[in-house]
């Protein structure tokens, strides 16, 4: 891990609901300098964000009354690095599958997602991943997951399922500065994805 | 339990860790008790993060008395279809087979409950049998780590469930706050004498002592019925809260159509009370307007016998 720190760089995690804790202890075990995002003024102090996993419907709503949807929404668009893992990587979905309705994204991310592609809880599951960029392999933690059915030219396939019924299935893609997983880097020790990210956002300062 | 990670090619099914993991993501959340297909959809508009499945709420099996069982699977498929979000249900404590079917209706995660009528008076459910997780009550730790032991992925206050009152809540979580606490405070030469204490095995209070937390989720439950309830549950270290009768038993003595805004907007502020919970102000704002809370129960007038806490070993 020896260089990769995000020297400066704050990493805002969204802590509305969901996994953020196991988020930001994922980053401050790497040295990033990360911090909580639930409002406004909070979202204007970073220079990058993690969307944690959590339930995207519940997510969406409460960004909606907290009055993040649209600042969130414009700092994606306007190049700020981000990081979804499972609900995080639908609310940066340009386009969504089986939504509730009226669900919205913070888009950014030329892709169609589809939730809870895997099936119910008892369909959850945790396998092996070889991830591009990364050496060897990483174990995806796939829990109610959804999975990438399109991307658009220009997004890079960074992981597919290896086995089981959903072999071949997209769980992770990136564009630019924009980073986004099925599964759940933070419920496991193995913090190499979450060094990819600090390195992209490195990259981007 | 399969959780033979990094060996398999194959995916692994139901491990402690896809179990736990669900208990994860529903943190810092709302799970709303609703009885029908249209309370599920009211429930996923005010942004729960997930509902439980019930044939009725806990302040009507209070007041029907009888046995209290599982819900009709007609009931259960008509909820898992109503929304997009996880799907909970009850089973009676110790009545694995109540859970078998229950995992077999493809729910989310099995509440093994003390608000229906125990099916077992020494025995709870195997939990590790099964590839749905489980939730459980409990009134200190360790009744936890039993509830742990046993293999359940996340654990809630019992609280009083159908009473909207909160102070058993308040008790259970500051005892298991507090035992939590004086773990940490032992040598580790004294964890023998604890885990004794606590009737608890050696391997989870040693654990628990180490990290300072209980290795699973940790949730509220039992008579909250307003958005300060829920805050203060969250400022007493729940990491997200169950509501029951409180949302739908709310609003009395409103027109039908009048109560249902009323109870839409609980269901809201409570949900904004959850994630902002160290927010006056905005705890503030949220409660304007909301209509009567549910009459709830004095606990000093409730029966010992009705105290569904008692349940459980």
């Amino acid at each position: 891990m020896a260089g990769n720190h995000a020297q400066d760089a704050t990493i805002g995690v969204l802590a509305l609901q969901g996994d953020f804790r196991e988020h930001a202890a994922a980053l401050k075990a790497l040295g990033a300098h990360t911090v909580f995002v639930r409002r406004p003024h909070e979202l204007e102090q970073v220079d990058a964000l993690v969307i944690p996993g959590g339930e995207s419907t519940a997510m969406w709503k409460l960004a909606t009354t907290a009055e993040m949807f649209e600042p969130v929404r414009k700092r994606v668009a306007d190049g700020m690095p981000a990081f979804g893992t499972c609900a995080g990587m639908i609310m940066m979905a340009d386009r969504i599958v089986d939504a509730a309705a009226g669900q919205q994204t913070f888009g950014g991310l030329p892709i169609t997602v589809r939730r809870n592609a895997f099936g119910r809880q008892t369909e959850s599951f945790e396998e092996p991943i070889a991830f591009e960029g990364i050496d060897g392999e990483l174990t995806g933690v796939f829990i109610r997951a959804p999975w990438v059915e399109e991307v658009d030219p220009g997004v890079e396939v960074l992981a597919r399922v290896a086995g089981g019924p959903a072999t071949g299935r997209i769980v992770a893609v990136r564009q630019g500065n924009l980073l986004a997983t099925s599964f759940h880097p933070e419920l496991t020790s193995d913090r190499r994805v979450h060094e990819f990210f600090v390195s992209m956002v490195r990259d981007a300062a | 339990m399969s959780a033979n990670e990094n060996t398999a090619q194959a995916p692994a099914l139901g491990t402690a860790r896809v179990k736990r993991g669900m208990a994860e993501m529903l943190k810092g959340g709302v799970i709303m008790d609703v009885v029908t297909p249209e309370q599920a959809r009211i429930a996923e508009d005010a942004g729960a993060v997930a509902v439980m499945a019930l044939e009725r709420v806990p302040a009507d099996i209070r007041r029907d008395g009888g046995v209290a069982r599982m819900s009709d699977p007609d009931m259960i498929d008509g909820i898992i279809e109503a929304v997009s979000i996880p799907v909970m249900a009850k089973a009676r404590i110790g009545h694995f087979v109540e859970a078998q079917v229950l995992q077999a209706l493809g729910v989310d995660y099995v509440d093994e409950s003390e608000v229906l009528t125990p099916a077992d008076e020494t025995h709870h459910i195997d939990k590790w049998a099964f590839t749905v997780p489980f939730v459980c009550g409990a009134t200190n730790l360790g009744e936890a780590l039993r509830r742990i032991a046993e293999g359940a992925a996340m654990i809630r206050s019992k609280g009083e469930a159908g009473t909207g009152n909160v102070v058993e809540a308040t008790r259970h979580m500051r005892q298991l706050r507090g035992d939590i606490k004086k773990l940490a405070t032992l040598d580790e030469s004294e964890l023998f004498l604890a885990a004794k204490h606590h009737q608890a095995p050696y391997e989870l209070v040693k654990e628990v002592a180490a990290t300072g937390k209980l290795p699973v989720v940790l949730f509220t439950a039992g008579g909250i019925a307003t958005p300060a309830d829920a805050a203060m549950m969250m400022q007493l270290g729940a990491e997200g809260v169950f509501v029951g009768s409180g949302i739908f038993k709310s609003g009395t003595g409103l027109s039908e159509g009048e109560r249902l805004k009323a109870v839409e907007k609980r269901a809201k502020a409570i949900v904004e009370a959850t994630t902002h919970f160290d927010d006056a102000d905005l705890i503030a704002k949220v409660s304007r307007d909301l209509g009567e809370a549910m009459v709830g129960i004095n606990l000093d007038t409730l029966p010992a016998d009705q105290r569904y806490a008692n349940r459980g070993w």
